[in-house]
């Protein structure tokens, strides 16, 4: 079993949500990044997901990408945030990581140099945001064997065939999309959500945890109750950018979002 | 060559080259866009009408012009010139944009959407918008939307908006992911015409057979004028539509040589280009595996050139695997050389080529003094240069 499989069968065991955290790696600078993933798993995050900064974010709304700016200016790229990987492993083997990104820098550092890599500082998952399934095999099948897991999105317009296909090829978890759009953008429509997984869960096993346009923690509670996860991006980055003079001040507030989230998320469950 | 090429395969693979690789939100539009481009491309109505367009409102058949003082000139190949520049709006880019506009039409979308360097292609779809009466969004980094001032308001005439892109190098590459954003928010009414062999499957190969009629019409009026077929083929190389436009119905031509020209900005030697066949390495961007210019995390690399419209660090797939498989050469022309290209074509010849296109007037000065003036080369005059007047006067010192 995988890191992240044992992850999601202990919550389901403890009747309990992933909270998924979503930060961009060396934003605003290097040194923010490992400190403060640790602080996050003490305020209840269950998984991380962590952003390889890339020059053309094509999917992310503008909170991310000034992030992957603001990284990149510190010449942040796949290589560091797989050291920072390893930092983070010194101190904690429990928490999943998932490295979420494009597939460019996977594709030049070579999959199989990236697999093994991946491997050995401790990633548990890869979430890579331009691979679909029909282009993954050459991919996925490296990771696998190296029982890290290819994480797929799925949209408010993937049909039930496409869940099949992410069903097959992917594992860990499905990360549903919660709206037609780029990270940060708009609000969510929880009706619209609870619609759309009660058809993706009937074509799948994994996990799934959605994500795109969470604010707060009334929408992480509520989102709780129909998904097995939530993941918070934008909102937690926002705060670094709200706080670029004071990174003290963003990391308090970081911290405060996360777990006022944790808390609605398992109250009244 | 005995067997007959049919790249890309049905998922879009040129080789390893090509694909799709888009965002999950893209992928049913990308699948209603393939489905739509494979019905319509075998519909004898929807040819008719793309074809009426083509003679009526681009000015189809363009010329194929023998420059006879300039091949003298040279003292080498008789030279012939693939005139797109007297396309209406001035480029190959309206062959591509009259094509996708009738497509949209026939899907029923109702917004345009489009992504431009030197603003050819943005002013191509703004036409065409105009003409259909559709809305038109174009993205153009906002370097190019003050390097390119004239043709950011001829889109603006032509009742487009013109959204400044300020992320990233903001220039091309950065004005393609923010349509690609665009495209992903507003998907259910919005076709993004994308303005080149770029993009992921099936716009390689549907932009491909859009411009392929500028091969087509060389191949038909070369044999007309001279008998036979060309010996070699020259274009300029940004995303590659015109290039693969000129060269696709030559493929099957063995004994046709192609030259494909990249913008070597300063020299490749220097890092300050826009040759990723010539000195990049293969990776993926913007929906397909191509040559990309990218560094050793795979983080994109800021282009160079003279020339807005070759300006990108990625080419179309299709180029990628011409190159591998040997089939066409690529090679690269700096600033400079283009420069001499455009004086000289301009003083011998009496047309002023667009900067993109003066990169293949260079390397035919290049070219032509190595063959005979028994052979013959076509080049690609992709389009005309007065887009381009401020930038020559500026770097000639000229206050306009
Ligand atoms: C006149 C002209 N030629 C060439 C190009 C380069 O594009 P492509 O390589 O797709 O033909 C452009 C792009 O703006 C252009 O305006």
């Amino acid at each position: 079993m995988s890191r992240l499989e044992q992850r999601f069968a202990a919550l389901n065991a403890a009747g309990r949500k992933a909270l998924i955290p979503f930060i961009t790696a060396g934003d605003p600078y290097p040194e923010f990044t490992v400190p403060l993933l640790h602080e996050m798993v003490k305020a209840g995050a269950d998984v991380i997901e962590l952003g390889v900064p890339f020059s053309d974010p094509m999917a992310d709304g503008p909170v991310i990408q000034r992030a992957s700016e603001r990284a990149l200016a510190h010449h942040v790229g796949l290589r560091k945030v797989l050291d920072m990987v390893a930092a983070f492993r010194r101190d904690d083997e429990e928490t999943p990581i998932i490295l979420m990104g494009y597939l460019n820098p996977i594709e030049i550092m070579g999959y199989e140099n990236f697999a093994n890599a991946a491997q050995r500082v401790g990633v548990d998952g890869v979430l890579t945001v331009d691979l679909p399934p029909e282009e993954a095999e050459a991919c996925v099948s490296l990771l696998k064997a190296r029982n890290i897991d290819q994480i797929f999105l799925l949209a408010p317009n993937s049909d039930a065939k496409r869940v099949e296909l992410m069903d097959k090829v992917g594992s860990g978890y499905l990360y549903y999309v919660s709206l037609k759009g780029v990270t940060g953008a708009g609000h969510l429509n929880t009706q619209d959500v609870e619609q759309q997984l009660a058809m993706i869960k009937q074509h799948t096993r994994l996990p799934v945890g959605v994500g795109f346009g969470v604010k707060d923690a009334k929408t992480a509670k509520i989102l709780a109750e129909i998904a097995d996860g939530v993941v918070v991006g934008s909102a937690l980055i926002s705060k670094i950018e709200a706080n670029l003079d004071d990174p003290e001040q963003a990391r308090s507030e970081i911290i405060e979002l996360l777990s006022s989230m944790r808390q609605a998320m398992d109250s009244g469950a | 060559m005995t067997e007959h090429y049919n790249m890309p395969d049905e998922r879009g693979h040129f080789g390893p080259y090509g694909g799709i690789f888009v965002a999950e939100t893209l992928m049913p539009a990308i699948n209603e866009l393939n489905e739509a481009y494979h019905k319509y491309r075998q519909d004898a109505e929807f040819q008719r009408e793309l074809d009426a367009d083509l003679q009526h409102y681009v000015g189809r058949p363009s010329p194929l012009y023998h420059a006879q003082r300039w091949s003298e000139a040279l003292g080498g190949a008789q030279i012939y010139l693939k005139r797109e520049d007297l396309n209406h709006t001035g480029a190959h880019k309206i062959n591509n944009t009259v094509g996708q506009a009738l497509l949209a039409k026939r899907m029923g979308k109702k917004r345009i959407i489009a992504e431009t360097g030197a603003g050819q292609h943005g002013v191509a779809t703004a036409t065409v918008a105009a003409r259909l009466g559709l809305e038109c969004v174009v993205y153009m980094g906002a370097v190019d939307v003050e390097r390119q001032a004239l043709n950011v308001y001829r889109m603006k005439l032509l009742g487009a908006t013109v959204v400044p892109v300020e992320s990233g190098s903001r220039t091309l590459k950065d004005a393609l992911n923010e349509a690609l954003r665009d495209w992903v928010t507003n998907i259910d009414d919005t076709f993004y015409i994308i303005g080149t062999v770029a993009g992921p499957h099936p716009y390689p190969a549907m932009v491909r057979d859009f411009q392929a009629v500028i091969g087509r019409e060389a191949k038909q009026q070369c044999q007309e004028m001279t008998g036979r077929l060309p010996d070699a083929l020259v274009a300029c190389v940004g995303g590659g539509s015109n290039a693969i436009g000129l060269f696709y119905p030559f493929i099957d031509d063995a004994s046709v040589k192609m030259y494909g020209v990249e913008a070597a900005g300063d020299g490749v030697e220097t890092g300050h280009h826009s040759a990723p066949l010539c000195a990049g390495k293969p990776g993926v961007l913007h929906g397909n595996r191509t040559y990309l210019m990218a560094d050793e995390d795979g983080e994109i690399i800021e282009t160079h050139s003279i020339s807005a419209g070759l300006d990108y660090p990625g080419v179309g797939p299709e180029h990628a695997w011409l190159k591998d498989s040997g089939r066409a050469e690529y090679v690269n022309i700096t600033d400079d050389e283009a420069l001499q290209g455009f004086h000289a074509l301009t003083r011998m010849e009496g047309i002023i080529p667009a900067l993109e296109s003066s990169h293949a007037m260079a390397y035919a000065m290049k070219l032509a003094p190595t063959m005979s003036p028994e052979q013959i080369m076509i080049i690609n005059l992709s389009g005309r240069g007065d887009k381009d007047m401020h930038t020559m006067a500026q770097r000639e010192g000229i206050k306009l």
